[in-house]
């Protein structure tokens, strides 16, 4: 089959199923949607079709970003805006059934938001939602909206466009109109595409490589991952066109095996286009030959590092190599290769299935198009979102994730995991783009972003963040494999309550050598957590060596818990509920924590009843309290309420 | 568990040898199947391995340990998984990591002597709206507190359904 006749093919199909006259029933299941039960959603709403006999389609896509409110559920009914429902139980869907298909009463207090023309009385337009409103759906155009499985819905929705239309144009001028969009790699650097490319392009070897990077390992990070699970086809297309724009033979896409839905996905798209003819030989009849293999990657860091990664590729042990030589000149098994993140070649196929100048209308200056960020950590609505280069943090985290948790303070947000930094209230207003928190300090990154409240403290996020460093250091370099492990003994020192004045100086100049003297990205960029939380939050790192004190009380061993006898009415809950049975005492007793047996999890903080909050916390300070539990002085606030 | 003869092991590599052709790349996707079949890669059958890849056993050693998700030692019955990813951490992770550690006695990374559970921490499992999130097998607990860890361990494994 030709592609007018595939498209018309999948037109014809994706029309249908719009106007239907059958209710449809669109839920997410994504890994996302699926931890959230999205499944045992989906089996009652097949238990209540069935009991209430009747006719609906289900329909099960990727994420459309609103983790906050998984499991998601769309309720598609003909002649009617679509409904999209939030926090779906298996309870909820079946009575959504019954109330919305059977009795049309659609439950606005349970839905988030109406798609498509129309409006329902009483539930706001999804996509004006203040979640949605600022974000621009380039990368994510079809994530939550296609079934990720039917090509068909990818073709119908100007899938593969791009690549018929590259295909007619010379490679050369494929490089230009990429060159022209401006487009920079999203897996980290931000380096320009179509510079990579060319150099590529230049190379004489008739067997040339691509790669697209989908290791993902940054932890905070599930971007490239939700991406490749709700649209794999925007980034074969990508990978197709770029590696005609290269003259590339073969290429890799390199998963972790940790991510078992993506590679699932991948896996069946690259089925689907070897039978559709976009991959194999003579692609759609342009003499073009090309196919792709999907190599899953073991689990290790710095194996998306691009040379460790190819090494992975080859059946090594996953080490970097010192460049140059670059990938370009001598890569995979020295060959020419090109390596492109995930989300950069999903730019790539909107780039050409659109233009160049349209893609440029988003953006900044010098960072074009669109990021996608896991907006995740102490926010009220996490999630995966697509914004504009330029926008501010604090439209991110105020405006999108509105606002911190609970109505904490905003302490800090960690962009770029890592290889990242965290951000004070101070850089709120800083703009998105590469250059911009490269300069405070931090990066883009691969697009981690995670906020943190007053209750987090910033030497226990550098720590976190360098013990996971140590523990991914491959060991080739010293700088590295030495230097973080001694940047992290003084981090744990420190969060010990064991760190001196001093420790501060020999963390800096350790974090310089590092700096300069590791051999990759890795070992390079692993100081910037210590970096930048002492650039903001140089008090914390005084407080917890000079004073001895964690002002955030999140360090462990930092702190004490104690139940105050003045507030404590004796109910037996915090005892119960201790996990480490370290609570002492009886009923209308004052309860006693025995300090030698506490782990300080925190549960009888969480579980004391809001009307006594008679656990306190306290980090550098003693509380004069009972050794053994007493009985409680009567006549109190509260006194006799037991539960 | 009960452990394979090397006959055993190399009757159980037979078929997954037989899907490659002896290419060195292909030494990582056949520990990967090797691990999926086995449950984590005995020596003999990394022998065997080298053998058929032409390489040294050193190599063969060297790739299995330098990858986080090959394992020398077979695992649990039941394998928990702790997310250690930032969002996790961020929202007390650590906790739970003792916690667990605390009920089975066992560090992350270690196996109970009795063989039925491994405990693991994972670097970021990808679901951080739930966070803190815990997986035992193949379900997934999202906002665990450290209280409700003796409740979850003590259930039965149950697969998630898959459609
Ligand atoms: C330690 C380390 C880990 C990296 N991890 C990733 C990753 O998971 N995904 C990715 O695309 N790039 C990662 N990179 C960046 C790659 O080396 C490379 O720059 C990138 O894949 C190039 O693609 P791009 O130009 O499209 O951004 C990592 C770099 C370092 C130093």
């Amino acid at each position: 089959m030709n592609f007018t006749d595939l498209k018309e093919k999948a037109t014809a199909e994706w029309t249908s199923l719009e106007q239907s006259r059958q209710p449809r029933i669109i839920v997410g299941t994504g890994t996302c949607g699926r931890a959230a039960g999205a499944f045992a959603v989906v089996d009652a709403i097949k238990t209540a079709l069935a009991a209430h006999n009747v006719q609906a389609d289900i329909m099960n896509v990727g994420c459309i970003g609103l983790c906050y409110a998984e499991p998601l559920v769309e309720i598609a009914k003909p002649g009617k805006p679509h409904i999209m429902y939030g926090n779906v139980t298996p309870a909820s869907a079946a009575q959504l059934i019954e109330d919305y298909l059977v009795k049309d009463m659609p439950h606005p207090e349970m839905a988030l938001g109406t798609i498509g023309e129309g409006s329902i009385e009483g539930i706001p337009k999804f996509w004006e939602l203040p979640m949605l409103k600022p974000q621009v759906r380039i990368i994510l155009r079809d994530c939550g909206i296609i079934d990720p499985q039917n090509l068909n819905h990818y073709i119908a929705r100007d899938g593969y466009s791009g690549l018929v239309k590259a295909l007619k144009m010379k490679p050369e001028e494929v490089i230009a109109e990429v060159k022209k969009s401006g487009l920079r790699g999203r897996g980290g650097a931000g380096f320009p595409a179509a510079t990579k490319w060319e150099l590529c392009r230049k190379e004489k070897d008739p067997t040339k490589y691509i790669i697209c990077n989908a290791d993902e390992g940054d932890p905070g990070a599930f971007m490239n991952r939700m991406l490749v699970e709700g649209d794999p086809h925007s980034v074969l297309e990508g990978m197709i066109i770029g590696a005609y724009a290269m003259g590339a033979t073969r290429g890799f896409i390199y998963c972790r095996a940790e991510k078992p839905l993506a590679i699932e996905r991948f896996k069946f798209a690259l089925k689907q286009v070897q039978e559709a003819g976009f991959l194999g030989k003579n692609i759609l009849g342009s003499g073009f030959d090309f196919d792709i293999e999907l190599r899953e990657g073991a689990g290790a860091f710095v194996c998306g590092e691009e040379t460790a990664l190819m090494a992975s590729i080859e059946g090594k042990r996953g080490m970097p190599n010192p460049r140059p030589p670059f990938p370009a000149q001598s890569g995979l098994w020295g060959k020419p290769t090109n390596i492109n993140n995930v989300e950069t070649w999903a730019n790539v196929s909107a780039i050409l299935q659109h233009s160049a100048e349209w893609y440029t209308q988003y953006g900044t200056e010098k960072s074009k198009g669109t990021k996608t960020f896991a907006l995740a950590g102490k926010i009220n609505r996490t999630g995966l979102i697509e914004v504009p280069m330029g926008i501010t943090l604090r439209e991110i985290v105020f405006g999108i994730g509105g606002g911190i948790l609970n109505d904490k303070g905003f302490k800090a947000i960690q962009c770029g995991g890592p290889s990242g930094g965290c951000l004070p209230t101070s850089q709120l207003d800083l703009t998105v783009d590469y250059d911009s928190l490269q300069q405070a300090g931090a990066i883009i990154g691969s697009g981690g972003m995670i906020v943190m409240d007053e209750d987090n403290c910033m030497v226990d996020v550098a720590r976190y963040f360098m013990s996971f460093i140590q523990s991914e250091s491959c060991g080739k370099c010293v700088p590295c494999r030495v230097g973080t492990k001694h940047m992290l003994d003084i981090l744990t020192k420190m969060t010990q309550g064991k760190g001196t004045p001093e420790d501060v100086n020999t963390l800096n100049e350790l974090a310089q050598s590092v700096k300069q003297g590791a051999l990759c990205g890795l070992g390079q960029t692993a100081p910037n957590p210590v970096l930048t939380t002492y650039r903001y939050f140089a008090d914390e790192y005084e407080a917890h060596t000079k004073n001895k004190v964690c002002p955030a009380l999140a360090c462990k061993e930092m702190t004490t818990y104690y139940i105050l006898p003045e507030k404590c009415q004796g109910c037996g809950i915090c005892l119960r509920a201790c996990p480490s049975e370290a609570i002492k005492g009886g009923k209308r007793m004052i309860h006693v924590i025995d300090q030698d047996k506490c782990v300080k999890c925190g549960t009888c903080l969480e579980v004391c009843p809001p009307k006594f909050t008679a656990v306190k916390k306290v980090s550098g300070e003693k509380i004069e309290v009972p050794k053994e539990p007493v009985p409680v002085i009567a006549g109190k606030p509260g006194a006799g309420e037991t539960k | 568990m009960i452990s394979l003869t090397p006959t055993e092991i190399q009757e159980k590599l037979k078929p997954i040898l037989a899907r490659h052709i002896g290419k060195k790349d292909e030494l990582i996707p056949i520990l990967q199947e090797t691990q999926d079949e086995l449950r984590y890669l005995p020596e003999d059958a990394m022998r065997e391995i080298a053998r058929f890849l032409k390489i040294s056993v050193a190599t063969v050693y060297g790739v299995s340990t330098f990858y986080h998700l090959f394992k020398l030692k077979p695992s649990g019955k039941k394998i928990i998984r702790v997310c250690r990813g930032t969002a996790c951490h961020v929202r007390g992770s650590p906790r739970i990591v003792d916690e667990v550690s605390k009920v089975l006695n066992v560090k992350p990374g270690e196996t109970t002597p009795d063989m039925e559970y491994t405990l693991e921490t994972i670097a970021c499992f990808g679901s951080c709206a739930l966070a803190p999130v815990m997986v035992v097998d193949k379900t997934v607990y999202g906002r665990v507190t450290p209280g409700k860890i003796k409740e979850i361990l003590a259930r039965p494994a149950k697969q998630e359904v898959h459609k």
